[in-house]
């Protein structure tokens, strides 16, 4: 069984939703986790908030945020076990982050050492 | 004989309590001695009351026997006498036969004090739950290997190596230090919530509910809570999940044993002041800054199960407990359960999406629970996977409740 980070990328991190879709939204997000959880093939994972958020430049030149000059931002992450690929691609198809158009569920193999 | 329960009852309750003490007395190294000296006892009841009556107080007879035995083996046992004896002597200033106290402050000193030795870090947490179950519960080697699914030689092989490394790391029969204790603690709730869970569910064994079981592990939690270093918010949030479970005793068998299921239970049999007192210790449990625990979220869960009535409210609750306890600790039993609450909250049609996905294909509650979802929905189904679950079902119980499900799709 191999671990895969699915790193969840949002179009505009500033978008303003209401309470009532931030709040559907993280039901379908609990559920989502809880039914890879239940297949006892969640790792980890984390939000990302925005808020106070830093970028370090090069030469060290420190910029609030990543929003403006980056278009997409990561929202966060999670760890899963899965025995390939596709059966992690299979996990991000149900992440509820892919109902916001252009948002994307990038999927990366995990090297544990 | 006129109780032919009290043997069983007896050594349920006492065997752990004598050998505690034992081991306490002869130290860590000499467990073995003091397993022999506790089964010697028990098996003088059983050869003598048979014939005399069983004394008046059968308690203080075997306590009486347990000391003399114990006393016998001191002055007649030549390698006691020259390995053991010297170390007692050098330890006690010069008292020979060390004082087999077995009072009720030193039965439970003991036998807190052989929790903590039991749940040292030397050795793997599979084995401390064996010892535990062997030495502070009285279970048999047959007992331990139902409930770890393995044969004895498995279980033997696995309790003497534990014996041999206690032995080595010299581990002392004494409360840890402070700096060591929430380490510590971890193994030793685990042993407590598996006991307490071997006595409710009881699959080993066909008898339904080992109340006796769930008490000692209540019990032992209850001293935990009693010291000031151990009280902390998980022994608390454990001890109130016991509380609720505990609560439904009554509730869960009918006069011929068997089991009721929750949902058909007459809840005015539920009792009000253990679910109060689980409370209490739930919303003393709750507050802290440190994250919430597995028995946080457990009793939680088991808070909304004493509220009967079925309201939105509560399966989306348990719902969220679900995902959360699985995401930190995941077991069959946990994933099937949030699956049925997903069920309640979601609809049945997104449940069985998710059932299929989990493949407990060995397991028995998987297929009920499918059987439970397809009802209503694709009754050649429900039937087909009811069946799936009567073959798999291991005792007598569970079959019989799978057929009256059975019976009900099928009359």
């Amino acid at each position: 069984m191999e671990e895969f980070m699915l790193i969840f990328r949002h179009e505009d991190g500033n978008k303003v939703a209401s309470p009532e879709q931030i709040q559907v939204w993280m039901k379908q997000t609990m559920d989502w986790i809880g039914g890879i959880a239940a297949q006892n093939k969640f790792v980890e994972g984390n939000g990302l908030p925005f808020a106070d958020s830093r970028v370090v430049h090069h030469n060290n030149v420190v910029t609030n945020g990543p929003f403006g000059e980056i278009k997409e931002t990561i929202g966060g992450y999670i760890i899963v076990k899965a025995a390939s690929i596709e059966e992690a691609v299979e996990f991000a198809k149900g992440s509820p982050v892919l109902q916001g158009d252009g948002n994307t569920v990038e999927v990366r193999k995990v090297e544990r050492h | 004989m006129e109780q032919p329960g009290l043997i069983p009852h007896l050594f349920r309750t006492e065997f752990r309590k004598i050998i505690a003490v034992l081991c306490k007395a002869f130290g860590i190294a000499h467990m073995e001695v003091a397993e022999d000296i506790a089964a010697e006892t028990f098996l003088s009841a059983m050869e003598i009351w048979p014939y005399k009556g069983v004394p008046e107080n059968p308690t203080a007879w075997l306590y009486l026997v347990a000391k003399n035995k114990a006393k016998n083996y001191f002055q007649r046992n030549k390698l006691f006498a020259e390995k053991i004896a010297v170390q007692l002597r050098n330890r006690t200033s010069g008292i020979e036969v060390p004082e087999i106290d077995l009072s009720e402050e030193n039965i439970t000193d003991s036998q807190l004090q052989m929790i903590f030795a039991i749940c040292h870090p030397c050795i793997s947490e599979e084995a401390q739950i064996g010892l535990a179950l062997r030495i502070l519960c009285g279970f048999g080697i047959t007992e331990i290997a139902n409930a770890f699914l393995t044969n004895k030689e498995i279980i033997n092989k696995r309790l003497f190596r534990a014996k041999e490394k206690l032995r080595e790391e010299k581990v002392e029969i004494t409360f840890p230090p402070e700096t060591e204790i929430p380490k510590r603690l971890d193994s030793v709730l685990t042993t407590l919530y598996l006991l307490f869970n071997e006595g409710y569910y009881s699959e080993s064994q066909d008898a339904v509910l080992r109340e006796d079981l769930c008490l000692e592990a209540m019990r032992l939690t209850y001293l935990l809570i009693g010291n000031a270093a151990t009280n902390t918010p998980e022994v608390k949030a454990l001890l109130a999940l016991m509380c609720f479970h505990a609560s439904r005793f009554e509730a869960r068998r009918n006069e011929n044993g068997e089991i009721i299921l929750y949902q058909d239970q007459d809840e005015s049999l539920w009792n009000e002041t253990l679910i109060a007192r689980g409370a209490w210790f739930l919303h003393e449990a709750s507050g802290g800054e440190k994250k919430l625990s597995r028995y946080h979220l457990e009793a939680t869960i088991a808070y909304w199960n004493t509220q009967k009535q079925d309201t939105p409210e509560k399966w989306e609750s348990i719902l969220q407990l679900y995902n959360r306890l699985l995401q930190i600790s995941y077991s069959p039993v946990a994933a099937l359960n949030r699956t049925y609450a997903l069920s309640k909250a979601n609809g049945k049609e997104a449940a069985i999406a998710e059932a299929e996905k989990l493949q407990l294909t060995d397991n028995h509650y998987y297929f009920v629970l499918l059987g439970e979802l397809y009802t209503g929905i694709n009754s050649t189904l429900a039937v087909a996977h009811l069946q799936k679950a009567l073959l798999l079902a291991k005792t007598e119980t569970d079959k019989r409740t799978i057929r009256q499900k059975l019976d009900l799709l099928t009359y």
